[in-house]
This record gives structure tokens, sequence and C-alpha cells, in this order.
């Protein structure tokens, strides 16, 4: 019963950071494709703007799913690293460059250092959200389980590899719907049209991916596939399917107001709809939820935790996405701390 | 040397290079934590000065220390991320034992954590555009965010040290477990306090080092006085309070983690009477070359009285103990961070005595010398203790339960070796990068404050006005039709 509330906590968890945290990493994929210094001055500016007051943030919903991975379900969080060594190993090395370069692109003047953090970012970007989807891939076609050690099998397979290119896809699209509503916001009337297309473009590759993706992972992950296109995951696929048609349909009559909302919910729901569809299990179909819960007084404690935890992070989480859609959060500039060009400065 | 041998063939060949990475990642993190921890604080101090008083060049050092901080921040989210990747890629059975035993210490760390990032963020973009009043009392929870996030590390770091909260069943599983129990283990509090007062007390010497640097340049304006007085008048403050709380620990871990403190002290047998070594070197027969013997002391620190006994390390077998290599690691640590602390009380009273005797900095050159020397010296105090802590524990990642060898992955060892070159490649380059930014940005200001228009700006129309929005801003970043105006979402469309 405390598993099972811990466990959806889990998944709640997952979709915040495929939403946040896959937002930021869809503004890095846009930057990776924006072209040379001069061409891609422009959208880089707002994906620079838009990013860094939130990217901190939410970040942390990523260390918060590990949390409740090894505090709720230890064995799970064993089996997981275990199998999937190499794409986290790879993930934890992706995220760091991708802060690091993001972080360190801003204050740097000069043209070439700010190309060689860029790039790294950029690049970054890309391949993160990958390898999280391979390890999503390989936990849903069961290539996850207690005691598998780390083989590549368990990652270079079909699913992983859909996977992996879906998370990467939707990304995108967050990644570009949220920019055009940036674009928008701060004026930007060409970079509107710009991310525009390419939200679409990317929903366009969702659905390609997802078309080619049925056949491929029909037998490979047979569980989560006939829970996805049964019953009440297939009710909440099929919301998620609404929910992103809604957001082409807004974004085709460029109504941008709704547009995040409906992006948002059309990748949280295909979030819900994978954590549906594995029910009873939590590694399918090695482990359930009932037996890779920890101790039941830790899960207890760890639900009251999070509900006093949503208590006080809540509030500020709901002030600073406010203060940053009203405009409210600017960086500082030279002309704050008083800065001047220094010899190799780019203006 | 027949034990070392037997030793070697019992642990898993990933083990070292899991401990190298381990021990790499978290001594490059930990640099950085005394910021992440302290350095709101410090702004915050410095900013409600600037505030109170209408200090212009409060406001200024104020303005860049956060234009430091979100930078210092930033590095500091992702090298910390990589810490809890790596309890699943080198200590995964670690946690898939003890995990819900002492994993929640994480899960109040996160959340403050998660906290702490937002409010930061406020802090650090609001400058510009938020009410001065306002901007201030919405970064004044940082510092508690920050405590409280340092609690559940030190929680879950502690519970490693002196773990309790729970029974082993039969197959040798922790069953029963009492939440409360787990996290306030017997080492938590005067550890935590040690560490937080850490925090505080580097962050303080650092930045105040910077200034002194400066000082002794020849820059000897407001601006450098005032840079150099508030963050050191916090850390000499709490220099007494840190010794008092150092002290205190090691009397604990005497007596909580007695075999921990017996190689702090590389006390071999068990006795009373025993001499404190200052350094020296402990070899595998149990005999000392080296250093400075002061007969009694150690059990006189230890209990207040040379009758004191003192565990040695023989009292438990050979593997169940730190190696004498090992032993005089924790050794040179422990007695490096005593040493550095004491001297730094005595920078501390000299500063207190020029203040109480004339109000003023003291006037020496040695003064700003040592002062300058004091950041880089207590980051080391920094890692020292926790070499301390972290080696003073060998062969245990769970004290007494967990060996280090049993809880390291079962990945090959060539991708441990090669994750571990990726990642010092990469720390090296980050942490270069870092620190070259850092003094681009300083040199920066200092062109600007040096120019007669910088110097004319800090006084200029703007004095008056330091908050609100300014124009121009997108001088910098490109050109873009006039940012300045957000328009209402989802109007005319």
């Amino acid at each position: 019963m405390m598993a099972d509330a811990i466990s959806w906590v889990l998944v709640l968890a997952v979709a915040a950071y495929a939403c946040a945290g896959g937002t930021d990493y869809g503004a890095g994929f846009w930057d990776l494709l924006a072209g040379g210094a001069e061409r891609g001055e422009r959208p880089r500016w707002l994906i620079d703007h838009a990013m860094a007051p939130v990217w901190e943030a939410n970040n942390v919903w990523l260390i918060f799913v590990f949390i409740i991975m090894w505090t709720g379900f230890p064995t799970m969080f064993q089996a997981v690293f275990g199998a999937m060594w190499l794409p986290l190993a790879l993930a934890a090395i992706g995220l760091v460059l991708r802060g690091a370069g993001f972080a360190l692109r801003k204050p740097t003047r000069s043209l070439a250092g700010r190309r060689i953090y860029g790039a790294v970012f950029a690049v970054s970007s890309l391949l993160t959200p990958f390898f999280f989807g391979v390890v999503i891939g390989g936990i849903a076609s069961g290539r996850v389980a207690p005691g598998a050690t780390a083989s590549s099998d368990a990652w270079a397979n079909p699913t992983s590899i859909v996977a992996g290119l879906l998370t990467v896809a939707a990304t995108a699209y967050l990644g570009a719907v949220f920019l055009t509503a940036d674009a928008r916001r701060f004026g930007a009337d060409d970079l509107v049209r710009y991310f525009r297309f390419r939200a679409l473009c990317s929903l366009a590759a969702i659905v390609v991916l997802a078309v080619i993706g049925i056949p491929v992972t029909h037998h490979d992950a047979e569980y989560v596939w006939h829970g996805l296109t049964h019953g009440a995951g297939l009710a909440l696929v099929i919301l998620a399917a609404l929910a992103a048609a809604l957001t082409a349909l807004l974004l085709a009559r460029r109504e941008y107001r709704w547009c995040r909302y409906t992006s948002v919910a059309g990748v949280a729901l295909t979030v819900a709809a994978w954590g549906l569809a594995q029910r009873p299990y939590l590694l399918p179909t090695s482990l359930t939820v009932a037996q890779a819960a920890g101790a039941a007084h830790t899960l207890r404690w760890l639900a009251i935790v999070t509900v006093i935890a949503v208590v006080l992070v809540g509030p500020a989480l709901v002030l600073l996405y406010r203060l940053d859609t009203l405009g409210d959060l600017e960086p500082l500039t030279d002309s704050d701390t008083r800065g001047a060009q220094a010899p190799g400065d780019n203006p | 040397m027949h034990s070392t041998t037997l030793l070697l063939a019992n642990t898993p060949p990933q083990t070292l290079p899991a401990r190298e990475l381990m021990a790499f990642t978290l001594g490059s993190h930990i640099l950085l934590v005394p910021f992440g921890v302290a350095l709101p604080f410090i702004t915050l101090l410095m900013h409600h000065r600037g505030l109170r008083k209408g200090d212009v060049v409060a406001l200024k050092l104020a303005r860049r220390w956060s234009a430091v901080m979100a930078v210092q921040f930033a590095i500091g989210i992702v090298t910390g991320t990589v810490l809890s990747f790596e309890f699943g890629l080198l200590w995964p059975r670690m946690m898939g034992r003890w995990g819900d035993v002492f994993g929640l210490g994480f899960g109040v760390e996160a959340w403050a954590f998660f906290l702490e990032a937002v409010l930061i963020a406020i802090y650090l973009y609001g400058w510009r555009r938020l009410r001065p009043w306002t901007h201030f009392w919405l970064g004044t929870p940082l510092p508690l965010a920050a405590l409280l996030g340092a609690f559940g590390i030190i929680a879950a770091n502690s519970w490693m040290n002196t773990p309790q909260g729970f029974t082993l069943d039969a197959q040798g599983n922790p069953v029963d477990v009492t939440v409360r129990q787990a996290i306030f283990t017997p080492i938590f509090g005067p550890q935590y306090w040690h560490f937080a007062v850490a925090m505080f007390l580097t962050a303080g010497y650092v930045v105040a080092g910077v200034y002194a640097v400066g000082w002794l340049r020849g820059r000897r304006d407001r601006y450098h006085r005032l840079g150099f007085t508030v963050p050191f008048t916090v850390a000499a403050i709490l220099t007494p309070v840190q010794f008092f709380l150092g002290d205190n620990l090691a009397r604990q871990v005497f007596h909580k983690q007695p075999v921990k403190f017996a190689a702090a002290e590389i006390v071999w047998n068990t006795d009373t009477h025993v001499p404190e070594y200052l350094f020296g070197r402990l070899n595998e027969d149990g005999t000392i070359s080296g250093g400075i013997k002061i007969p009694q002391l150690d059990s006189i620190l230890a209990g207040f009285k040379p009758s004191t006994q003192v565990t040695g390390l023989t009292s438990v077998a050979a593997d169940d103990r730190p190696t004498a290599t090992q032993a005089t690691i924790v050794h040179w640590a422990f007695d490096i961070m005593a040493t550095i602390g004491s001297l730094l009380i005595l920078l501390a009273l000299w500063y207190a005595w020029c203040w109480w005797r004339r109000r003023d900095l003291p006037r020496s050159r040695w003064f700003f010398r040592c002062a300058a020397v004091a950041g880089a010296a207590s980051l080391l105090t920094v890692e020292c203790g926790w070499i301390t802590t972290e080696v003073g524990r060998q062969p245990w990642i769970v004290y007494f339960n967990m060996r280090v060898s049993d809880a390291v992955t079962a990945t090959r060892v060539s991708s441990l070796w090669t994750m571990f070159g990726i990642v010092v490649a990469v720390y090296v380059l980050i942490f270069g990068a870092f620190l070259a930014v850092l003094l681009k940005m300083r040199t920066r200001w200092r062109i600007a404050d040096e120019s007669p228009a910088g110097q004319a700006g800090a006084l200029g129309p703007e004095a008056g006005t330091p908050y609100g929005p300014r124009e121009g801003t997108m001088a910098t970043t490109g050109a873009a039709p006039d940012p300045g105006t957000p328009q209402s979402p989802g109007g005319a469309s």
C-alpha cells in the first residue's frame, strides 16, 4: 500500500524530470542545430535567457529520482545500476559536461571560448537524454533484473534504441515549444516562427518514431507493450496523443498561451502510461513493487518527508516559474557588476 | 606481511579504481561545498549592509559575489550530481542492502537542495527587477536551506561511521529499521556542527583572502577594505568555535570509533599514559619512525588525565582495521588539520587585538600575507577532515557492518579505470576553465575600477538607484527588440 504510493511518487518524479529537465535538454538540442556563430546568435541568445534561471532547479528532480529509488526500493536501484552501468556512466559524464559548458559559456567573452563551451553544452544535451532513454528501454524490455550484470545487450537492443531516440525527440519537442513561448514573451517574432516550425517538426519526428517503435518493440518488450495497448495504459496513451495533437493545433493556429501546458501534459502522461503498463512490476517481469519495497518504517518517513518538502518547495518553485514567466529574472550584466572589457573579449 | 597478501587476495580488483574515483570526485566537489553552503550567507551580510546604509560599494561587492556564485553554484551542482550517480555506479551493493536504512537523510538533503536551487535562482537573477528589500528577504532562507542540506548529507555520512537503527536477521539483512535512530546516530551531532562551521569559516577565509592579496598589491581603497573585513570577521569569530568543536569531535571519535581514533593518533597497542606523536610514520610492525613524541599527551587529550586508557589498532584483527599506510595518512591529515586550526586561532586573535585596541585592521603586511594564505589553508583542512573521517573508517564502508570490498560494483575493472581517466580529464578541464573564468571576471572588474570612467560610474548618477531595470542589456548578448518589455502571454495572435 505505502510501497505503491511511493512507486507513484517515483513515477511523478521521473515525469517531472522528463518535463523540466527535458525542456532544458531540448534547448541544448536546438543550440546544437542553431548553425554558425552569426546565424545562431539570436536563437542562442534566447536559449541562454530562457534556461539560465531554471536549469539548476530542474536538474534536482534527477537526484530526487535516485533518492526515492535507493531509499524506497534499494534492490531495484542496485539492479538498475548493475545492468545499466555503461549508459548511466555516460549519462553522468554528459550531465557534468552539459552543466559546466552552459555555466561557463555565459561569463566567457571570447568567441573561441564561447564556441568550445557551447559545443560541449550542446553535444552533451543530445547524448545525455539518449542514454537515459536507453536505460528506460532496458528496464521496459525486462533486461534489468536483480543480479543481472552489465552487458552490451542490456542497452544495445531495439527497445533501448527506440526509447533513446524517442527521449531525444521528446526533449527537442518540449524545448522548441517552450522556446516558442519564451520568444513570444521576449517579443522576438522571428524566433517565434523559428521555434514554432521546429516544435512541429519534432512532433512529427516523435510520431514517426512511435510508428516505427510499435512493431519493433512488440516482442522485445512484450509486457510493457501489452500494458500500453490495453486498458488504463492505453487510455493514458490516447490522452497523451490528444495532448500532443492539441499542442500541434495550438501551434498551427498561433495560440501560444496554453501550448506549454499541453506539451508538458503529453510527456507526463506518457511517463504515467509507462508506469501504469509496468504494474505490478518495478522491473518487468522480475521484481514487483512489493518485492522491492524497503523497510515499512522508512517508506512511511519517506512519504512524510515528501509531503513536508512539497509544502516547502512547492511555493518556492511556483514563485520561481512565475517570476521567470513575468520576465522578472535577468542575469547580472557588466553594467550591474561594473565590469569592463578585458583584452581579448569579443563584445 | 602475510596478512596484507591475504587481504589483497580477498579484495576484488574493482575496489581500487572505485575507491580512487570516489576519492577524486568527492575531493574535488568538497572544495566547492564551502561556497555553496556559506557564500550566500556572506553575500547576504554584505547585501544587507549595502541596503541599510545605502552603501554603494557594499552593493557592488554583493553583486559581484553573486556573479561568482552563479558560476560556482552550477559547477557545484554538476559535480554533486555525479556523486549521486556514483552511489549506484560504484557502490550498488551498499545501497541495495542499506539504502532503506540510511537513505532518508539524502531525501531531506534533496528537498533542501531543491529549495536552495530555486531560491538561489531567484536571488541571482532578481538583482535587476525585484524591489530591493523584497529581493533581499527572498534570499534570507538560503543559509537555512544550506544548513538543512548539510544536515541530510552529514546524517548519511555519520550513519556510515556509527551505524544504528536496525537489527540484523538470520541472513544478515537489516530489519526493524527505526528512522530516528538511523538519522541521529551517536557521531552525528559533533560531526554536523564541525562540518557546518568549517564551511562558513572556509568560505570566509577564502573570500577575504582574495581582498588580502589586493591589499598587499597596494589597492587599499574602501572596496578592498570592506571586501576583506566582512568575510574575515565571520571567519575570525568562528575560528575559536571551530577549535572547540573539532576538539569535541575528536573526543567523540575516541569514544565511539576507537579504532579510527587509534589510526588518527597512530596508537598501536591499547594502553594508558599514551604519548602524542606530531606527524611521524607508523610501520607495519607497530613501531613509529620520525615525528615529535610528547609523553602522556594523547591520554590527556582523550580523557583529561594521563591514566586514560586509549584503544590501540591491534585491539581488532588486522583485516578489520586500517593498514599502517592508511593509518599514517589519517594521522597526517588529522595533524595538518589541527596545526592549521591552531595557527588560524593566532591569526584571529591578532585581528581581534587590533580591532579591540584601534578599531582598525592590523597594519602589518605579515598579517595580510597570512590572511591571504588562510583561504587556501582552510580548504586544505576541509580535505584533511574528510580524509580523516573516510580513510579512518577503512576497510569498512559501513563501520563494522560492511566492507568497502563487499560494496563495490561487479563492473569490469577496465571500465572503471577508463571512467576514472575520463572523469579526471573532464574535471581538470572544468576546474581549470572555472578558475580561468573567475580570473577573467576579476580582470574585467579591476580594469573598470581603475579606469576614470569606472570610478565615475561608482559615484555617478546610478549611485542612488543601484536597483531597477537598465537599458542596453542586449548590447552584450546580441540584438533583439527590447527584451525589457515582456508581452502579456496570449495577447493578440
